[in-house]
């Protein structure tokens, strides 16, 4: 058994918190050059310029890359064999309430959804906990803007929709999007489970990095073949056209009952932030 | 090549605009959201003075971060615009003629923009370290209870931005992957 002090998140969720608003992933950054590359159409290729100078100056000056700093997604591994001393709850809060105030980041979150008070701290975080093997824990934070998640959609279709309805039921809620995300988006998918696991795997996939396929060869294919139409609507950067709609879909499945078919959309804009470290 | 345009936007230069042209504003803007906006119409149901002039403006849909110590202002790019639908009309009725900020618009915003000769400019979204460069001064002149919500007035220098819609009721989000679509087929 290792114990690890309540402490440590806080330090952690911190410095994460700090680190992804500011720092775009290499995964992204990759994948917005080459989608720069590969863009035929002038006015798109003149915004995924801006895009790269956006987040080179970000980079500089230690700003936001984006001004919505979003609600922090904070995604916990803890190994069974892991003693935390104090309230883990707390010590992630704790981590965002000073990240988000030391970072100069955006509090953007309200106490109640209907009477909408400002929390003042950006907290609460929307905190996953998974039980893992071993002793240390992993820790992801993952910045969600809302623009991107009020886009994202949940079908629960039948099982009869099948392939063909899962990659119309994606494809209309990109188009449906439109301009709203900030294209070029990342695209969620989770397939199966409930009607609650299916949102959360959509979440999930949405913190692998953008050039990392599912491992199922199948859903590896689908991957591809969704990015592929998705990039034939034309919606293009800003919504304004191009071939560069998305920049990457990824997809987590899990098995479901004889009578579902439960598909989860969840979409993120170009400035899709995730930064992970192991204590 | 970009149309510059110096604040305050007229009516007579606002329907001189076409969906599609790039421009870059100079001058002064407003920062205005979801919050700012609901108060804003509740004083215009009341009958009572607004916080700002609101004739012949602009309004930036937008919430920055906050500014360090020696910056004009924190990141600062457009927020989605349909969320102020249900309070566009009603300022543009008044006389604001530009709105700047990113994503599809009502048809009641766009009926409001031909009616009174306003416009809908884009700014890019996820960019808001690149546009803070552009505004040089930022003053909290309504609602500081409301932080990032707050109604700021801007200055701002070759602040760029696409119109998106303009007084006609053309669409470059309609046009835009339609002219792609045709020449990449």
């Amino acid at each position: 058994m290792r114990t690890i002090d309540a402490s440590i998140i806080t330090e952690t969720v911190k410095k994460l918190c700090i680190q992804a608003n500011c720092f775009l992933s290499s995964d992204i950054k990759n994948c917005i050059t080459n989608a720069y590359n590969q863009e035929p159409w002038p006015q798109a290729k003149e915004i995924l310029g801006h895009i790269i100078e956006n987040y080179q100056i970000a980079e500089q000056k230690n700003l936001p890359v984006c001004q919505d700093t979003g609600v922090a997604c904070v995604f916990l591994k803890i190994g069974q064999d892991v003693h935390i001393k104090g309230d883990v709850t707390e010590a992630v809060n704790q981590g965002v309430r000073q990240g988000y105030a030391e970072g100069f980041l955006r509090k953007s979150v309200v106490a109640d959804p209907l009477n909408r008070k400002n929390t003042g701290d950006n907290t609460p975080a929307m905190i996953y906990f998974e039980l893992v093997s071993g002793d240390k824990i992993e820790i992801t934070v993952a910045p969600k803007g809302f623009g991107s998640e009020n886009m994202s959609q949940i079908a629960m279709l039948r099982p009869s929709d099948g392939l063909k309805g899962v990659k119309e039921f994606v494809k209309k809620t990109v188009l449906e999007a439109g301009p709203n995300p900030c294209p070029p988006i990342v695209v969620g998918v989770g397939i199966g489970g409930t009607f609650d696991k299916a949102a959360y795997l959509a979440k999930k996939a949405l913190l692998r990095p953008a050039y990392e396929s599912n491992q199922n060869p199948f859903y590896a294919g689908l991957e591809k073949d969704l990015l592929n139409e998705i990039n034939a609507l034309g919606i293009g950067p800003q919504g304004f056209g191009g071939k560069t709609t998305a920049l990457a879909v990824n997809i987590e499945y899990f098995p479901t009952h004889i009578a579902g078919l439960p598909v989860a959309v969840n979409i993120n804009c170009h400035v899709t932030r995730h930064k992970t470290e192991v204590i | 090549m970009a149309i510059n345009i110096k604040t305050p936007l007229t009516k007579e230069m606002a329907k001189k605009l076409t969906a599609g042209d790039s421009c870059l504003i100079s001058g002064v803007i407003y920062t205005a959201r979801d919050a700012a906006h609901k108060r804003l119409c509740e004083l215009i149901d009341k009958g009572e003075p607004l916080p700002l002039d609101i004739k012949d403006s602009i309004i930036y849909f937008v919430g920055p971060t906050p500014e360090k110590p020696g910056q004009a202002i924190g990141s600062a790019g457009p927020t989605t615009s349909y969320r102020m639908d249900a309070y566009s009309p009603a300022l543009i009725k008044l006389g604001q003629t530009g709105m700047i900020g990113k994503g599809k618009r009502g048809k009641e915003v766009i009926n409001a923009m031909k009616e009174h000769g306003a416009v809908y400019f884009g700014a890019i979204g996820g960019c808001g370290a690149l546009l803070s460069k552009c505004i040089k001064k930022a003053e909290v002149i309504a609602y500081d209870d409301l932080g990032a919500e707050a109604i700021r007035r801007l200055e701002v220098e070759d602040f760029p931005v696409t119109v998106v819609i303009d007084s006609k009721g053309n669409n470059l989000y309609e046009t835009g992957p339609q002219n792609y679509l045709a020449q990449n087929k």
